[in-house]
């Protein structure tokens, strides 16, 4: 059995000696640092990653609470001023038709008032030639002339009759 | 016809560049040879593998990662976090024990672990260093743990002996569990294809043994591996917390 060769061991016994030792050495001084940081990078970043993604999440949240207070406070508003836009357009019609109902009735009493002036006036006009008609006509009846102060009073007094 | 075997010869330690310091052989040899292919591609896995450490790892780097964490959390899970400053030692000595294991599967390759010497001077580093880890932690104390608690006095006569042997006893289970597993798995690869040069046509059919034989090999190298790194750190973890 080789293994058993005593001869060999010396050799054998102080290059293992070595390339362990030097193996230990590189593993140790270099190699692990070296995967450890890398697996170490990757954990860190993976956490980072995971902390980034939170945080996006929470603005996002944060994004999403402020746009639905921000939409809620424009409902709000939008209904605010339809409410107040109809109370302005209420008013402004009900004063519209308080002024053309003024325009209205006073149009209506200035007609008034103007067919009463044109009836007193047609009536004094129609009394004047009432009286010179009954002038004229007792005249040519019976050739007096009265005064015309009694005709005028006469023609009142039968205009006031016939208006009873 | 002659059948003549040497399944044995491919555990020859042959000096390639004769060297010798006085009365100390430091032949350079074929085994020497070896532990330097295997100290060379475990540096090319894991320093090479990282030297552009990527956050998406490559092959090579992936390879360092699973291996760095496989020993870690190894250390980790049997140890606790006070073997993590042994760690470094652990890794070198799984992935020695492993590449060593591995590349002497490749035909006409040397087992740097088919040898008990070499085998046994590392159980032997792993005992010392333990016991001098024990002694550190706990000074004298540690020697409460060759006596088992709550036994009654009498049995410890006889308890205390066997559990120093049990200790004590340890290198030497290490170093033969592992170096008995390559003798009998290449010893078994060496006889089929020594069978095999021997048949002429009917060689097939060793060949296609020892094509099986070798891929229980590559499992009883990986699994030796392992058994020696994860023996090392239960001892360790023996050392450090007693029991």
């Amino acid at each position: 059995m080789p293994q058993l060769d005593v001869a060999t061991f010396a050799p054998q016994l102080v290059w293992l000696a070595i390339s362990f030792f030097l193996l230990y050495l590189l593993m140790s001084r270099i190699g692990l640092p070296r995967v450890g940081a890398a697996i170490e990078a990757r954990r860190r970043r993976r956490e980072e990653d995971l902390e980034h993604a939170a945080q996006l999440r929470r603005e996002a949240e944060a994004v999403v609470a402020a746009y639905e207070r921000a939409r809620a406070e424009a409902r709000e508003q939008a209904q605010a001023t339809i409410r107040e836009t109809t109370e302005h357009l209420a008013a402004a019609a009900a004063e519209r038709q308080r002024e053309l109902t003024a325009v209205l009735t006073e149009r209506t009493a200035s007609a008034e008032r103007e067919i009463a002036a044109a009836k007193e006036r047609a009536l004094g006009e129609i009394r004047g030639v009432a009286a010179d008609v009954a002038a004229s006509i007792a005249a040519r009846l019976i050739g007096t002339s009265f005064d015309q102060r009694n005709i005028a009073a006469a023609v009142d007094r039968v205009i006031a009759e016939r208006a009873a | 016809m002659t059948i003549e075997l040497h399944p044995l010869a491919q555990f020859t330690v042959e000096r390639i560049l004769p060297l010798r310091v006085g009365r100390l052989d430091l032949s350079f040899t074929n085994a020497s040879l070896m532990m330097g292919v295997v100290i060379c591609l475990i540096t090319g896995l894991i320093v090479y593998g990282t030297r552009r450490a990527s956050l998406v790892p490559g092959r090579l780097q992936s390879l360092a990662e699973m291996s760095y964490e496989f020993v870690a959390d190894m250390v980790e899970s049997n140890v606790g976090h006070e073997g993590m400053p042994f760690f470094p030692f652990v890794f070198s000595l799984f992935m020695f024990i492993l590449f060593a294991n591995l590349l002497g599967l490749i035909p006409y390759a040397f087992t740097v672990t088919g040898q008990i010497v070499v085998t046994f001077a590392l159980a032997i580093v792993v005992f010392i260093g333990v016991t001098i880890i024990g002694f550190i932690r706990h000074g004298l104390h540690f020697l409460r743990f060759f006596v088992p608690e709550g036994v009654p006095k009498l049995l410890l006569v006889i308890l205390v002996p066997i559990e120093v042997l049990s200790y004590c006893i340890r290198p030497f289970t290490l170093s033969v569990r592992l170096f008995a597993n390559m003798l009998a798995g290449h010893t078994m690869l060496g006889i089929f294809a020594g069978f095999a040069a021997l048949v002429g046509i009917w060689a097939i059919f060793p060949i296609a043994i020892d094509v099986a034989l070798l891929a229980l090999e590559l499992l009883v190298a990986t699994l030796q591996a392992y058994v020696f790194a994860i023996l090392s750190c239960l001892y360790l973890n023996d050392a450090i917390h007693m029991h």
